[in-house]
């Protein structure tokens, strides 16, 4: 069960990163989960929002350049350990990670975790069977 | 002041035209002859190349343009079999197929007259040693100094293009007197003699003669500071000689063109109306002597006026160019190499993650030329991941260097933030401020 992350590249250039949550707060698109990356001169901000696609549309109508991602978010349980778990149920499988970033669930005992990986339907079926639990877009849009 | 030439470099205004009258007649017969390119163009015209009467009649004459020799590429317009063609040097044209060109053993031997009067011009003698750091290879640069070194019978020193350090040292070890390089270079190689602690202003350098490239004024009190030396001007390219075309005197009002061999007009780039004494046009130069390509009023492309009046300083009579001014297409001049943005568009538009928007930002650090190019990322395919945008960077930079033949950076920007233009697209930003 994957869901939808938006990718925006960004340039390093002042305000810009400001011009972007101007535009999805002016269209009430709430954030549930970021984190950007950088390098010199560019940026890659990665979005998980209450509605991506029509996030997606207003940016693209801003000329922002931006693309989607499927990434799987797991919960985790908010203890020491948590993370190593899932990480270790990758490596196992030889599963690699591009990238992910973590945040707490408003309720407060899970952690959860965006994980960008190479297969990522493989990574869904080794976490299935191994009772990981997985947030569906639904999920998303209310946590 | 001392000549190489004397006779002709001094020659009286109506001497001169007499010379170019009749080597005038005589290249307009044989490029007749010898090139159908030039025969076809002439009946076009209906100008009979056995009816000439005047040096002013040039203006009846074609043009010729880079793209002509493109157009041939590689010997279709020599007018000699490739047998008597002792010589080949090629520079970049716009498409990335080069311009070629060929010179007979007389051709050599113009070339050294000519090089060997600028060395002369520039106050060089048999004792000098010449230490040439313009590249050696397909590049007129370096043979060209090369050749004049040799007939004026001064000691030149090989050393070619880079490697700074041996360049220092051999400044040193060896004495040089004169350094033959382009101008932005001679700055560089200051900048890293003072981070060594080398003395720059302890050598036995008197002179510089530096081009390839365009300069100011302002470079040339860095350059004449930095080294202690005087710093001139030389002028040339590889579709009329190389270097050696026209040449500073220490005077530094002009650059003394040797009008004998090639003879300059300058034109309204517009109209090809031929502009008088001191406007400020396109510089056309005939070859008048040249046997294996010689070229009737070549277009450079090069921004310039002339004076035909006597130096004050040098005495000698040849007409006067002044430093190049610009250009007249979008040809830029990076670190003495040819580049015209639309090779760095055909590269691109065989990139299918970039789009074919790009613009080229030049600047000047630390004295070198550095060339970025700006592309934006294409919506459909740029990537979430970090790793591949930077693969993509590598790719975009290793082809655009293969293609060009120097460094340049990339970087990469947001889709639709170059800004379109409905007429020619300003695909150059220049901020070197030559």
């Amino acid at each position: 069960m994957s869901i939808m992350q938006l990718s925006v590249f960004l340039e390093n250039k002042l305000g810009r990163l400001k011009e972007v949550l101007n535009i999805l707060s002016n269209n009430n698109i709430n954030i549930r989960a970021l984190s950007l990356a950088e390098k010199s001169s560019y940026g890659m901000l990665r979005l998980i929002v209450c509605d991506s696609e029509k996030a997606m549309e207003i940016l693209r109508k801003e000329n922002i350049a931006v693309n989607t991602a499927s990434v799987i978010a797991v919960g985790v349980s908010d203890k020491p350990g948590g993370l190593l778990e899932i990480v270790s149920l990758l490596e196992k499988n030889s599963i690699n990670v591009e990238y992910l970033y973590a945040f707490v669930d408003k309720s407060g005992d899970k952690a959860v975790v965006v994980l960008r990986v190479e297969d990522v339907s493989r990574a869904e079926r080794i976490f299935s069977e191994n009772g990981v639990k997985m947030l569906s877009e639904k999920d998303v849009k209310s946590f | 002041m001392d000549y190489f030439n004397r006779t002709v470099e001094t020659a009286s205004s109506s001497s001169l035209k007499d010379i170019q009258y009749g080597r005038l007649k005589d290249l307009v017969r044989y490029v007749a002859r010898r090139m159908p390119f030039y025969s076809r163009a002439m009946a076009e015209k209906k100008i009979d190349p056995e009816k000439f009467s005047s040096v002013e009649d040039i203006k009846y004459l074609p043009f010729t343009v880079k793209s002509d020799l493109r157009d041939h590429y590689p010997f279709d317009l020599f007018a000699v079999p490739l047998s008597e063609v002792v010589e080949l040097h090629a520079s970049s044209g716009t498409t990335g197929k080069l311009t070629v060109v060929g010179y007979t053993r007389n051709d050599i031997r113009i070339w050294s007259e000519v090089m060997a009067r600028s060395l002369v011009c520039s106050g060089a003698t048999r004792g000098d040693i010449i230490q040439n750091a313009y590249g050696y290879g397909l590049f007129t640069g370096g043979l060209g100094i090369h050749y004049g070194a040799l007939e004026l019978g001064a000691s030149v020193i090989p050393i070619s293009s880079g490697g700074t350090q041996r360049q220092l040292m051999l400044m040193k070890d060896f004495g040089s007197t004169i350094m033959t390089c382009t101008p932005s270079y001679s700055l560089f190689m200051a900048e890293e003699a003072r981070e060594k602690g080398f003395d720059t202003k302890g050598t036995r350098l008197r002179v510089g003669i530096f081009g390839a490239e365009p300069w100011t004024e302002g470079m040339r009190e860095q350059i004449e500071k930095e080294w202690n030396i005087t710093a001139l001007d030389i002028y040339g390219l590889s579709e009329i000689i190389g270097p050696g075309v026209a040449m500073e005197c220490p005077g530094k009002e002009g650059l003394h063109l040797w009008a004998d061999h090639f003879l300059p007009e300058v034109v309204d780039p517009a109209t090809g109306e031929v502009l008088g004494e001191g406007e400020e046009g396109e510089l056309v130069i005939t070859t008048l002597t040249k046997e294996a390509l010689p070229l009737l009023r070549y277009r450079t492309g090069d921004i310039v006026s002339i004076s035909w009046q006597p130096c004050p300083h040098c005495k000698r009579t040849m007409p006067r160019i002044s430093k190049i001014k610009g250009r007249i297409d979008d040809m830029l001049i990076i670190r003495g190499v040819n580049i015209f943005p639309s090779q760095i568009e055909t590269v691109l538009m065989s990139i299918p993650e970039v789009a074919p928007h790009y613009q080229i930002i030049v600047t000047r650090e630390k004295h070198l030329d550095r060339l970025e190019v700006q592309v934006e990322v294409a919506e459909k395919v740029f990537s979430d991941e970090i790793k591949k945008l930077e693969e993509l960077e590598a790719k975009v930079v290793s082809e655009i260097e293969s293609a060009l033949g120097i460094s340049v950076n990339v970087r990469l920007v947001e889709p639709k933030s170059i800004e379109r233009s409905l007429g020619k697209a300003k695909r150059v930003i220049d901020q070197r401020k030559i």
